[in-house]
This record gives C-alpha cells, sequence and structure tokens, in this order.
C-alpha cells in the first residue's frame, strides 16, 4: 500500500446548473433546485475519475467520508475505501465538507480530491489552507477557481502522476469567491478568496500547457526583482493581492496580505490590506504623483481589475493615473490565457475603455511582453 | 516510385553506457610516448625545464582508458544515437535539418586544408581567405547586405554580435545608455530575446495576432525613444511569413532602431526574398540550417553576421579584403566591437557552405526554397488528414512556408493521448523524437516538423504512415500508446523531476561532481 487519497463529494454541487440557477449556495436554492427537476452532478463526475483509479487500487488507499459524500460513489467505482467521519445523509452543508477536509488532513492523505464548484473549494480552503496537496474534481456550476482539472480524466491523470511519483511540483492556485446573487441579477462580482495547493500540471484550470518549465518560485522572484528595482524612493506603491505581488513583497522584506492591497513607499510597508477608502486618502494626503500600482493576472480568466481587487476601484486607478500601473505575471500565465486578452471590469465603463489597449506585462528581470488588454 | 518504407520492426541499439569517467582505471595508459632520444635532448635542452611558471602544477583530471576502450565506448555511442544520418530527421522543426555532402567532408579532410594553421602569413593561405571573400559577396547577393563576417561560431553568436553592433551604434550617437530596450516576437527563435538580453538589453516580446502573425499593434504600442532594435524570425517557427515585415521594420526605424532580421533558416525563401528589400539593417545565417554544413551536435558552427555599409565599421576584426591582387586580414578597424571569436571562425564550415552553394549555383538557391516549401505543403496536406491531428493558426488561409507546427490537442481531448505519448511511440519506426515547441507552448500538444528540400516524396510518406498508425492506435488502445516505446530498452527517466532541477543535473562531467559534493 503506497499512497493515501482522500475523496470529498459535495453532493449538491452542480445541482443548479442544468435548471438555470447559476448556483447551488444554500438549502433553499437546493430545494428550488430539486423542484425544478435538477438531478445531482457531483457523484457522476467523481464516479468517472474513481473508475480510472480503480485499476490501481492496490497501490493507494481511499480514504473518504460516509455515504454521498465520498463513499457511495468510491463502493460504486468498485474501490473499499476507509471510512471516517460522520453526517446527515441528505443533509449536508459546507461545514461537513469543511469538517471533512480538515480531518481527511489530518489522517495524512497524500492528496485531497474534492467534487464540487467554487463553494466546495472555499470550504476546503478554509479548511486545510495550503496544508495538503488538493485537486478538484469539476462538479459545479461555475468554476472560476484555478484549483479543479478541466476535465474528470485530466483530474484522473493527475491523480494517477502523483501515484507514479511523478508531479514534479506543486503550485498555489486560486479559489474565487462568486456573490451567486450578484450573478443571478446579470453582474459578476469576485472575490480573491484564498489559494490551494494542486498539482503543477498541465490541463488543468489555470493550463500550464508547458511541462517542461520549472521554477515557478525562481520565475516570481526573477519578476519580483524587475519590480523593486525601478522602484523610486518616496513614491507610494499600491501592491495588489495574490502569490505574484507576494513575491515582491518578500523581495523587499516585508509581509504580505495575500488577498488584500498594501502600500509601500522607500521599501517600508506604509499600509496592510487597505479598504479604498484609506487607498484614497492616503493617496489625497501624499499626493498622487508618482505613485504606482502593481497588479498580477487573477486566476485563467486574465482579469487584472474588477475580480479579487476591488479595493482598487475607478477612483483609486483614476488618482494614480492609467499609466502608473504595472501589471507582472509569470510568462506560463500569459501563455495559458491562449491569445485572450487580459480583462478589466472597474464597474466604470469609460475607465475600461481608457485601460484598454496593450499592457506591458513584466514576465522576468528585464523581460516585458505586450499583451492585449479589453475593457 | 518506390512502395511507403515505414520500419516496423526496427529496434533501437540502446542500454547503460557508462560514462567514460566511470570507466577509468588508474595507471591506465591509452598512448605510452617513447621517452625523448639522447641527441634530441642535447640538441633542444631542458624544453620542460623552461617552462617555468606555466607548467601546471596539478595533473588534469582526464579519464585513464585504453585505446581498445575509448573505441568501443565510442561506437557504443555513435549505436545508441538517433543522429541525423540514420533516421528520417524531419522529426526536428525548426532546427532544420539537411543532408551534409560527403564531399565536403572530403573536403575538409585534405591536408592542404586541414594543416594550415592561423598564425600563417596571408600570403601563404590565399586559398582559403579567398574562399571567405567569395563565401561573403555570395552571402551579400542572397541577402542584400553590403558586409558580411565569418566569424561568429553559430547562430546564437551571430545574433549576439548583432546585438553588440546595435550598442556601439546607438553609443555613437549618443543614446547607448538611454536606448536600453529591444523587441522580438513570441515565435521568432528564442535567441532573438536571449543574445541581446546578454548584451545587456531590456527584452519586449509581442504575441501573435488572431492569424499567428506579430501583432502590429503590439508593436506600436512598444516602440519608443528606448527602442534599439526589433530583433525578429520571419518565417517564424509556426511557419507563417510575416507579410507586413516591411512595416514593422518601418516603424521600428521611425522610432529610431535598427531592424535584424534573423534567417538562420532561410530555406523558404533564398532566392526569392531579400533582407535588404524588406529594410533591414542586419541579418544573420546559420550556414548548418541553410547552407549544409552538419550541426554536429551543437558546434563547431559558423554564424555568417551581415550589415548594411552604415554598420560596417563595428564589423569584429579582421575582415577578410581583396586589394585586387591579393587577400589579406584587415586588422586595422578603429571602431571595431573588437573580436568575437578567436582567429576568423570555423574555416571548415566557411569550405563546406561555399562548396555546397559553388555546386547549386544561384538557380538550385531557388529550387532549395522552392522545394522546401512545396515538401511542407505536400506534407501538411496530408498529415492535416490523420485524425486527431491540427495545425496552429489552421484556416488563417495563409500558406505555410518550410515548416509547420501541428498540434495534438484534439487526440488528446479524444483519447488522452499527447503529444508527448505520439513522440515516444513514434521512435518505434526509427524516426527521430519530434521537436515540439520552445517554452512556453502557446500552441497546445505541439509538434514542429520540417521536411525541407533534401528529403524525397517516400521520406514524406513514410512520415505521415508513421504518424498515422500513431494516430489509428491511439482512437483504437490508448494504453498501447502510452506504454511505448517497445523497441527500445530503457524509454523513460527513472526519476523524471530530475531533468527540471538544476541542482540535480550537469552539463558537464566537472559540474555533476560538484552538485553531488554540495
Amino acid at each position: 500500500m503506497g499512497l493515501r487519497f482522500g475523496l470529498i463529494v459535495n453532493p449538491v454541487a452542480g445541482l443548479g446548473g442544468r435548471v438555470g440557477l447559476k448556483g447551488s449556495d444554500g438549502e433553499a436554492l437546493q430545494e428550488r433546485a430539486r423542484q425544478l427537476g435538477a438531478q445531482p452532478e457531483a457523484h457522476v463526475r467523481a464516479g468517472q475519475v474513481l473508475r480510472e483509479l480503480a485499476p490501481h487500487a492496490a497501490r493507494f488507499e481511499l480514504l473518504t467520508y460516509p455515504s454521498e459524500m465520498g463513499e457511495r460513489p468510491a463502493r460504486d467505482a468498485g474501490l473499499i475505501p476507509t471510512v471516517i467521519g460522520a453526517i446527515r445523509d441528505g443533509h449536508t452543508t459546507g461545514r461537513d465538507t469543511q469538517r471533512a477536509a480538515a480531518e481527511l488532513r489530518d489522517s495524512g492523505v497524500d492528496l485531497l480530491l474534492f467534487a464540487g464548484g467554487d463553494g466546495t473549494a472555499r470550504d476546503v480552503c478554509d479548511a486545510v489552507g495550503t496544508t495538503v496537496p488538493c485537486l478538484g474534481i469539476p462538479a459545479g456550476v461555475k468554476i472560476h477557481s484555478a484549483v479543479y482539472a478541466i476535465s474528470t480524466r485530466r483530474c484522473a491523470e493527475a491523480a494517477m502522476r502523483v501515484l507514479d511519483g511523478r508531479v514534479r511540483s506543486y503550485r498555489e492556485a486560486e479559489v474565487m469567491d462568486i456573490d451567486e446573487d450578484a450573478v443571478r441579477a446579470g453582474r459578476v462580482s469576485a472575490a480573491l478568496y484564498g489559494y490551494l495547493k494542486v498539482p503543477n500540471e498541465s490541463g488543468l484550470v489555470q493550463s500550464l500547457k508547458s511541462g517542461g518549465q520549472t521554477g515557478e518560485e525562481a520565475a516570481l522572484a526573477s519578476i519580483a526583482r524587475a519590480v523593486v528595482e525601478q522602484m523610486t524612493d518616496d513614491r507610494l506603491y499600491i501592491v495588489g493581492p495574490g502569490t505574484t505581488p507576494r513575491a515582491v513583497m518578500t523581495a523587499l522584506g516585508l509581509p504580505k496580505t495575500l488577498l488584500g492591497v498594501d502600500v509601500v513607499r522607500n521599501r517600508e510597508l506604509v499600509a496592510s490590506d487597505v479598504s479604498e477608502r484609506q487607498l484614497l486618502d492616503l493617496l489625497g494626503r501624499e499626493g498622487a504623483p508618482g505613485a504606482q500600482i502593481v497588479v498580477t493576472v487573477i486566476g485563467g480568466q486574465g482579469y487584472v481589475f474588477g475580480r479579487g481587487n476591488q479595493q482598487l476601484s475607478p477612483a483609486v486607478i483614476r488618482a494614480v493615473g492609467t499609466d502608473h500601473i504595472t501589471v507582472i505575471a509569470a510568462r506560463t500565465k500569459l501563455a495559458a490565457l491562449e491569445g485572450r486578452p487580459l480583462l478589466v471590469d472597474t464597474g466604470d465603463q469609460q475607465l475600461d475603455r481608457e485601460l484598454a489597449g496593450y499592457a506591458r506585462v513584466i514576465i522576468a528581470k528585464g523581460e516585458s511582453m505586450m499583451v492585449k488588454l479589453a475593457p | 516510385m518506390a512502395t511507403v518504407k515505414v520500419r516496423r520492426n526496427f529496434q533501437q541499439a540502446r542500454w547503460d553506457e557508462p560514462i567514460i569517467y566511470d570507466m577509468s582505471v588508474p595507471g591506465v595508459r591509452g598512448i605510452l610516448p617513447p621517452p625523448v632520444e639522447r641527441a634530441v635532448v642535447d640538441r633542444v635542452g631542458d624544453v620542460v625545464g623552461e617552462l617555468g611558471s606555466m607548467l601546471r602544477r596539478e595533473l588534469p583530471n582526464l579519464p585513464e582508458v585504453s585505446q581498445k576502450h575509448v573505441l568501443m565506448h565510442w561506437i557504443h555511442l555513435s549505436q545508441e544515437t538517433m543522429g541525423a544520418n540514420l533516421t528520417n530527421d524531419i522529426s526536428e522543426g525548426t532546427c532544420t535539418m539537411k543532408y551534409n555532402p560527403r564531399v565536403n567532408e572530403d573536403l575538409v579532410g585534405e591536408p592542404d586544408f586541414a594543416d594550415l594553421h592561423p598564425h600563417q602569413d596571408d600570403d601563404t593561405v590565399q586559398g582559403i581567405l579567398q574562399i571567405y571573400h567569395a563565401f561573403e559577396q555570395m552571402l551579400k547577393e542572397v541577402s542584400g547586405m553590403d558586409r558580411f563576417t565569418l566569424q561568429p561560431s553559430g547562430g546564437n553568436h551571430a545574433v549576439f554580435t548583432a546585438a553588440s553592433i546595435a550598442r556601439a551604434y546607438h553609443a555613437a550617437r549618443g543614446e547607448g545608455d538611454q536606448r536600453d530596450e529591444t523587441i522580438t516576437t513570441i515565435f521568432s527563435h528564442p535567441c532573438d530575446a536571449a543574445a541581446p538580453a546578454t548584451a545587456g538589453y531590456k527584452i519586449i516580446t509581442l504575441p501573435p495576432d488572431e492569424n499567428g502573425i506579430p501583432d502590429l499593434d503590439a508593436l506600436r504600442a512598444a516602440v519608443s525613444n528606448r527602442t534599439a532594435a526589433i530583433f525578429m524570425t520571419n518565417p517564424e517557427d509556426v511557419g507563417i511569413f510575416n507579410p507586413r515585415v516591411d512595416e514593422f521594420v518601418r516603424i521600428v526605424h521611425e522610432a529610431g532602431g535598427l531592424a535584424f532580421y534573423d534567417q538562420a533558416n532561410a530555406n523558404a525563401f533564398l532566392g526569392v526574398a531579400r533582407a535588404k528589400e524588406s529594410g533591414f539593417d542586419m541579418c544573420h545565417f546559420n550556414v548548418h540550417k541553410t547552407f549544409s554544413t552538419p550541426h554536429a551536435s551543437g558546434g563547431p558552427a559558423t554564424g555568417a553576421f551581415g550589415c548594411i555599409e552604415a554598420l560596417a565599421k563595428y564589423l569584429p576584426t579582421p575582415t577578410v579584403e581583396f586589394d585586387g591582387t591579393r587577400y589579406f586580414l584587415d586588422h586595422d578597424r578603429p571602431e571595431t566591437i573588437g573580436k568575437v571569436k578567436d582567429f576568423y571562425g570555423n574555416a571548415n564550415n566557411v569550405l563546406r557552405a561555399y562548396a555546397w552553394t559553388m555546386m547549386l549555383g544561384a538557380d538550385g538557391l531557388r529550387e532549395v526554397a522552392d522545394i522546401s516549401v512545396l515538401n511542407n505543403n505536400y506534407l501538411e496536406k496530408k498529415l492535416l488528414t490523420v485524425p486527431g491531428l491540427t495545425s496552429a493558426y489552421q484556416g488563417n488561409g495563409i500558406r505555410r512556408q518550410e515548416q509547420v507546427r501541428y498540434s495534438w490537442q484534439t487526440l488528446k481531448d479524444d483519447t488522452g493521448i499527447g503529444t508527448d505519448e505520439v513522440n515516444r511511440r513514434l521512435i518505434d519506426f526509427g524516426i527521430a523524437s519530434y521537436w515540439t515547441s520552445h517554452h512556453p507552448w502557446i500552441i497546445p500538444e505541439p509538434m514542429t516538423l520540417e521536411p525541407c528540400e533534401t528529403y524525397s516524396v517516400e521520406d514524406l510518406d513514410e512520415y505521415y504512415e508513421a504518424l498515422s498508425q500513431v494516430s489509428e492506435e491511439s482512437y483504437r488502445d490508448p494504453d498501447f500508446v502510452k506504454e511505448a516505446p517497445y523497441a527500445s530498452s530503457s524509454h523513460r527517466r527513472n526519476d523524471e523531476a530530475a531533468l527540471d532541477d538544476p541542482k540535480r543535473w550537469a552539463m558537464t562531467w566537472r559540474a555533476y561532481k560538484r552538485k553531488q559534493e554540495v
């Protein structure tokens, strides 16, 4: 017996999709979905992955939660799982997902597979953060998070690579928080929620597509050096959320609010995790001239503004000036866009149009790439 | 016409041949030189003693192996090699493999040439200087440039020479510090970014537009008074010729920059299009890509670098000149960037390339381009009927030139078999692993093939047949393809991660030992 795989199935994930509800968060909505004739999807998707792993069952132990949260799809796929925990069958919630994730992590799983959508990813993220390798089996209505495989087949393939000891490295991938009510009202409102540690393999949502590329850390460190070397004394640097901007702060020896915006001047921290109001106060008091915004591309979709960094509001961007924005991203992240443009959705259409054109994205020390930016 | 020959019972020779240092036995010698005769010692004295401080104190760390074992080792390595001369190397897209005529190997082995010494007086080496001079005239004609140097010892080295000359040019105009950026395109050869970066420039890379052609608007957004030059390949690695190339040059010139044309591989346009007419200031050829000299596993090579008259004063010294009666080396060039290589570059390649060009003549060079493009389009048309295979920017209405970047993404979606698996199965047919793409992969699951003028229709059909079979197998029995190759006895790296970890691999034995110690 070699590795241990953990499995969590969110039995209600994906319930709302086929009936046009754009999500399944909350019991009321799930009930409405069932009334509309929705069928649960997650156990089907999980089963597709498990059946591909089943022929190799002798080489791993599968740990999971009871009944619909993993045990049943595992047995249906011909696997004999080790079952831990307890649930109220048919009435599970996000809390069950959180408990399962924490307990599976504590049981020493080498890879935690979870079937669901963005909400499931948030629950897993709350429970385990980046303490254990994870990979999502796509089953939710909407998947904006970069922690899911693009298909169940690719998920099984990645799990097999873990089993064979062929995963070269892991990376931190974005978990997004999408406001389902806003989406149903026709507005997209997204925040960067956190990160999970996923195998650094091609074929995930934010596909790296280039098996031989190494050194995500080295790439980020190189970008960070480029940014730090360009810093000018007495100017404000507004550093957006994400792992790439975190590398900049690390290079400065400063702490970073991973999901928030920090402000730096003269290589020292001026303020941490600031709100739009605090930013406007700072810019107003200190004078905007020379201030610079440093942001990265969020997730696999290419957003520079309007997803996960709403603190950098139209008013903040205007106060800094549209020509004082530094976009940083590893070249693999840009390649994963497959020619799609970078996106901005600041909420101010006039500003979005002003930002459109070409961004000169810093991809390494001394290297940049021109990337089309669309409103 | 011959029938298609696919080598179905191919078996590659492969085993764990030890590294020669592992074969070393202390005290073993390949050659035991006889003691120096008394009469000689009396005549020349204590030669070793006269070396004084030049005498090395420690013995070099050389393997101690007998002649017989060296010979065995060498032949074993050659048997394991899927080299250019024993495989259908259409595989090596972007490398531009072509036949190296054997007669040229005989030429460079002739004592009249092989025994020349670079310290000989010009008057005693008029023959090779004449060949340098004559080959330069040919390159001038083919490119439209005004001067060439044959000193750089490879393509990247020629691009580095171009970057150094750009720096000298801007420095002379008082803009050396201000113009610190060069521009390239993402499908250009990677050296068009790497060589200027090594020369100290910051690099801006342009993406392709929706048709796979470098984005002109992105160039407009990139140029400024900091632009030193653009370094671009055309046709690029995806095989698409940029029809707006003159517009690119014009925009860079208007910004005050220079334009360098990477025509390492000129197979698509020899005798058809020239750097000069597109407005370029500099260009280079890899003579191993375009003029048939051996790739030689990474050298020794020759990168022929050319430029317009206004830049000729910066060329490396010496240049080869002719005063009407004799050829001579001109070392007196005050504004030169200096030497980029010892002596005069790799003269053996210059001789081979000159011989090849003389054998073909001007019409023959044009024919090389015609057949290269024809071969490529024949193969493309056949391959695009293979299930699961598409090409980059397929259907953009632009005819491909001398190579095509294909994509197995459809096969991967349909069967789980991607380009790495296809590649491993292909070698079961005695065909060298193909080149996928430079990184990062812009085109998913890529494969780049380049059937230049060397290949016969039977070679093209063999390649098509082999890939067709791999595709068919992938749809019928993907697990069979995943386990390939079968005709090679040790076919996977034991530790896949090792090659990605710079702490664990090394290019030389000494570096390897050093890393092991750390």
